[in-house]
């Protein structure tokens, strides 16, 4: 819509916009905004607030686990019926817990808190464009995330509790009304939730993609695009491609439901009642959900791994080593991403033999990743690094991500499998390697372009213990875990008491359960030093970590269209840290050749002839259309 | 494992070593040089912190390990989950090397090149043959990882042997109910879901002969030992998986779509119960697919036994038209005297009057 506009109004200029901007109400200017700046803090101020309620309730059910003898009566003014007079928590309501707070760490905080805030936010300022291709559409996205999270939000306070089928609502449990009280209205709404989640995704996703390949700016190769914005590409892709196929699951199994279909229902006797259905197979919607769900790790951690790159390489004052390196690596992973769902079924009675070339499939990934991880180790080396927590926070990703990426190793082996499928190693796994590591991820992007977003500083010391605190409290909660699933204890149980093979490890648990809950308390110190800096920070300088990108080259606090008169051109690509011969230690991607002779190697010196064909070149500005 | 703890031991201590040494070269540095105003904030505790929590971190996870070794479930009881064990753990020695190296290199580095006054950092941006290095060490380890283990799967999922035990297990809200093929004919019967009902459990079919010797049990298997036993695995309402930790054996149960199993145990419940020391040991089999309220509870006891104590068992199992002779009713007329054979003589009279004329034959065989 926006770029249609920008054609229309092809003759205005800056003072038209200025005083069209002015015109703006609260409405227009915070709430329905086309700006892709404050569509980036919508998205992830809501990510935020479903994460505060998304980690709480992994703590309640942590406490259940972990110290199974307490009273849980103080969390009655809360959760109500859900907490017998007993004090105890009612085992329905557990199994409620561990599904929400999986789709809501999944799905509403690290796809659209993670990728919608960050993709929105960084896209048009890193490529040099005004706004995204379509601020209409944007702005839809956002707002039917919007939709989805109040719909799911609603579904928490049903009588008869939400979703408690597992993230992954398997059928015949989750098409059951009689099977789980969790099953019925709690089910209908994850499922029109989700539904509205993916059309916003896919608004999205579609706008992330048209921008990056339409709206860069003059000279912004795809070989000189920042690793951020390629990570936020291949992730739009990767959701584009296989959303659509998690909504047509969705769909089927609403019509499994409701309309009496049998696409995953067959030979079902439950409540003393054979029914009608035959035919249908559980096994098909666990192949469409994972042909999504596995992307979807995906989705979830490339964007984390973008924004390391950058970080990374920023406060190492060093390029990322193996710039194409990253980038093929990143496509490697994509591509691989939509061959592998299967190593989540390896024990559902699967052909084996179709097993053996999923296993094949999985541990290739593996070449991949070990390259990501590799090249970040190489570019800490001998760099000069500046420890700002989002410096910090890369860090602790690539550590957190090669932790867990190993045990991915384990479990994607299929007679390994056999045994730790649906244990607690598997919990411990992906949490590693795509849980906290995309959390941290978030928190590096967020510290690190805090002061392009609010034009404050958070407060550093702060941050680095916040850093300090999750990072010590991850491994305490999952190494430990590991030795818990090793042990063969399944997931999903409410206690352990029913079994002698788990009537073990109180103590460990106990332990998990304590590292959990002062994980979470340190957080707050993270939500205060993020709202309090909001208002109160110190005012940021223009380029407080001395970066190359070009967000660094608008104002402090940029307005709609981001930079005041003309986009800037760029030269270069967004890695010469730390040149040889340059008087700084950063040479921003604007700066032609021309102006650094001293620190040029001799085929950049032969690019200087190429510099009057970029600025003469016909650009995308939405705002000055040639 | 003893050799795999005490290498992880060794490369510790020599990080130890190693890092302390470093450590006494910064303090010495500290000492001589440096203006703290031109430090970025916080730096020096935060570079000083990756050290200090690499060396925590190393010492707390090996003796968290060695710690909880202990809880650890025994070596597998069975022939195949003996193989997977012996891979397991290969693979995780194999996978502590780079979990240490990498992990080492990042705190290390993180430490080492820390923010120095008036230093530059070096341009390093690509080196192809480094970047070939670890593209390739990774694969070919890999290779080696997939290979085993594919080897492995194939003969775990191979078909069973034709001598296996078979036994039916069927998962339900919130139980599992074990089917045995019977003594006289050892095949198990026909099944249909919509032949379930409170007392015909899992639906057997008695319009099929095969069904007349089958016997059920809702709270314990029996199996042999050092016999293959295949389990055909079925649910009657939503997904279950059977998981019984100490034979490693995983498999879902999937209504309308059959799925299977199969095993050598190797060691007796007897045999376990000598071997931990525990008087009370049980083999369990567990539930491992959400399905449920009571999901975290539907157990079922394993008794391994030997062949002779087996045969006992099963032969002092009611089937179950013994225990249902009512059932005799859905017996077709052409089948009913063979059925007749399965049922007490008492029961029969009342349960079905037409049956009264051929029961009298069968029943002293019955009753044997």
């Amino acid at each position: 819509m926006s770029a249609i506009e920008g054609l229309e109004t092809a003759h205005h200029h800056e003072t038209e916009h200025e005083h069209h901007h002015e015109a703006q109400n609260f409405w227009q200017k915070y709430i329905f905004c086309e700006d892709h700046k404050v569509i980036a803090k919508q998205y992830l101020i809501t990510g935020i607030m479903w994460a505060v309620i998304g980690i709480s309730m992994s703590v309640i059910f942590r406490i259940q686990l972990g110290l199974p003898d307490s009273n849980l009566s103080w969390l009655k003014p809360v959760l109500g019926g859900w907490i017998s007079d007993a004090g105890k928590l009612d085992p329905n309501f557990y199994l409620a817990l561990v599904t929400m707070h999986g789709t809501i760490m999944v799905f509403f905080v690290l796809t659209a808190g993670l990728s919608g805030t960050f993709s929105n936010f960084l896209i048009p300022l890193q490529i040099g464009a005004r706004d995204m291709a379509s601020g209409f559409m944007n702005m839809l996205s956002y707002w039917f995330f919007f939709l989805a999270s109040v719909i799911m939000f609603a579904s928490l306070f049903l009588q008869a509790g939400p979703a408690a089928g597992g993230w992954v609502i398997y059928p015949p449990l989750s098409a059951l009304p009689q099977a789980h009280p969790g099953s019925g209205m709690g089910m209908t709404l994850w499922l029109a939730s989700m539904a509205l989640f993916i059309v916003s995704q896919l608004l999205g996703g579609i706008n992330y993609i048209t921008t990056v390949i339409n709206l860069r700016t003059r000279g912004m190769s795809f070989d000189r695009l920042p690793l951020t914005i390629w990570s936020f590409l291949i992730t739009a892709v990767l959701g584009l491609i296989s959303f659509p196929v998690l909504l047509s699951s969705v769909l089927l199994l609403i019509f499994d439901r409701h309309f009496g279909t049998s696409f995953y229902l067959s030979d079902i006797y439950i409540n003393g009642e054979a029914l009608p259905n035959v035919g249908g197979s559980p096994i098909l919607f666990q192949h469409l959900f994972w042909f999504l769900g596995h992307p979807e790790v995906y989705i979830v951690l490339l964007p984390g791994l973008g924004i390391t790159s950058e970080v990374i390489a920023t406060n190492s004052r060093k390029p990322i080593f193996g710039y194409r390196a990253m980038i093929a690596s990143m496509l490697g992973i994509a591509f691989l991403a939509f061959i592998v769902w299967a190593h989540h079924m390896f024990v559902t009675g699967m052909n084996p033999f179709l097993g053996s070339v999923f296993m094949f499939l999985t541990l290739i990934i593996a070449v991949p990743s070990a390259v990501k991880g590799f090249n970040y180790i190489t570019t800490l080396w001998k760099g000069n690094i500046v420890f700002t927590p989002g410096m910090l926070f890369s860090i602790g990703l690539v550590s957190l991500f090669v932790s867990g990426g190993l045990t991915g190793i384990i479990l994607g082996n299929s007679a390994l499998d056999i045994q730790l499928h649906d244990t607690y190693f598997v919990v411990a796994h992906f949490h590693l390697v795509m849980g906290a590591a995309s959390a941290f991820g978030l928190f590096a992007g967020v510290y690190h372009w805090f002061p392009k977003m609010f034009g404050r500083m958070m407060n550093t010391t702060l941050g680095q213990i916040h850093f300090w605190l999750t990072f010590i409290g991850i491994y305490l909660v999952f190494i430990p875990m590991h030795y818990v699933g090793i042990a063969g204890f399944p997931r999903r149980y409410y206690q352990f008491t029913s079994y002698d093979f788990t009537h073990k490890f109180m103590d460990m648990n106990m332990f998990i359960s304590i590292a959990a809950i002062l994980s979470f308390l340190a957080q707050f110190i993270f939500l205060w030093n993020f709202f309090y800096s909001i208002f109160k920070g110190r005012r940021a300088p223009q380029n407080p970590w001395r970066s190359n990108t070009l967000e660094w080259t608008t104002p402090i606090n940029p307005g709609h269209g981001n930079w005041v008169g003309e986009i800037p051109a760029v030269y270069r690509w967004s890695y010469d840290y730390s040149k040889p011969g340059a008087k700084e230690d950063f040479i921003p991607q604007n700066l032609p050749y021309s102006q650094t002779l001293e620190s040029n190697f001799p085929h950049e010196n032969e690019l200087i002839a190429t510099e009057k064909a970029i600025e003469s070149q016909n650009y995308n500005d939405q705002f000055n259309a040639h | 494992m003893n050799i795999i703890i005490a290498l992880i031991a060794l490369v510790f201590l020599v990080l130890t070593g190693v890092v302390i040494s470093r450590l006494q070269n910064v303090l010495k540095n500290v000492n001589r040089t440096d203006s703290p105003d031109a430090e970025p904030s916080g730096n020096k505790w935060n570079g000083a912190m990756f050290i200090v929590i690499l060396i925590l971190g190393a010492i707390s996870i090996t003796w968290s390990y060695l710690h909880a070794r202990e809880f650890f479930l025994p070596e597998a009881s069975s022939i195949h989950g003996r193989r997977t064990d012996d891979l397991f753990w290969f693979s995780m020695g194999i996978l502590t090397i780079p979990f240490i190296i990498v992990n080492f290199l990042i705190f290390f580095f993180a430490w080492k090149y820390q923010h120095k006054k008036n230093h530059r950092a070096s341009f390093y941006p690509d080196n192809h043959r480094l970047e070939l290095i670890w593209t390739i060490v990774p694969a070919i380890v890999m290779a080696l990882l997939v290979f085993t283990g594919w080897k492995a799967w194939s003969d775990i999922t191979s078909d069973a042997p034709r001598d296996a035990e078979v036994i039916e297990i069927t998962g339900k809200q919130f139980n599992w109910i074990a089917r045995y093929a019977g003594m006289s004919d050892n095949k198990l019967g026909d099944y249909n879901y919509k032949l379930i009902d409170s007392q015909n459990e899992v639906g057997i079919d008695l319009s099929d002969e095969n069904s007349f010797d089958d016997f059920t049990n809702p709270s314990e298997m029996h199996i042999p030992v050092n016999r293959p036993v295949l389990l055909k695995i079925r649910a009657r309402d939503v997904l279950h998986s059977v998981f019984i930790p100490h034979m490693r054996v995983k498999m879902d149960a999937v209504p309308g779509m059959p799925t299977k199993f199969w095993f050598v145990a190797d060691k007796t419940t007897a045999d376990m119960r000598a071997e931990t020391g525990n008087a009370n040991f049980d083999y369990e089999i567990a539930c491992t697919e959400v399905c449920g309220q009571g999901h975290f509870s539907m157990k079922m006891r394993l008794i391994v036994e030997d062949e002779a104590s087996y045969k006992k068992w099963c032969a002092e199992q009611a089937t179950f038209l013994q225990t249902y002779p009512e059932y005799l009713a859905k017996v077709p007329e052409n089948l009913k005297a063979k059925a007749m054979k399965y049922v007490p003589a008492e029961a029969a009279t009342p349960a079905d009057s037409s049956a009264t004329s051929t029961g009298g034959a069968g029943t002293s065989t019955s009753l044997r």
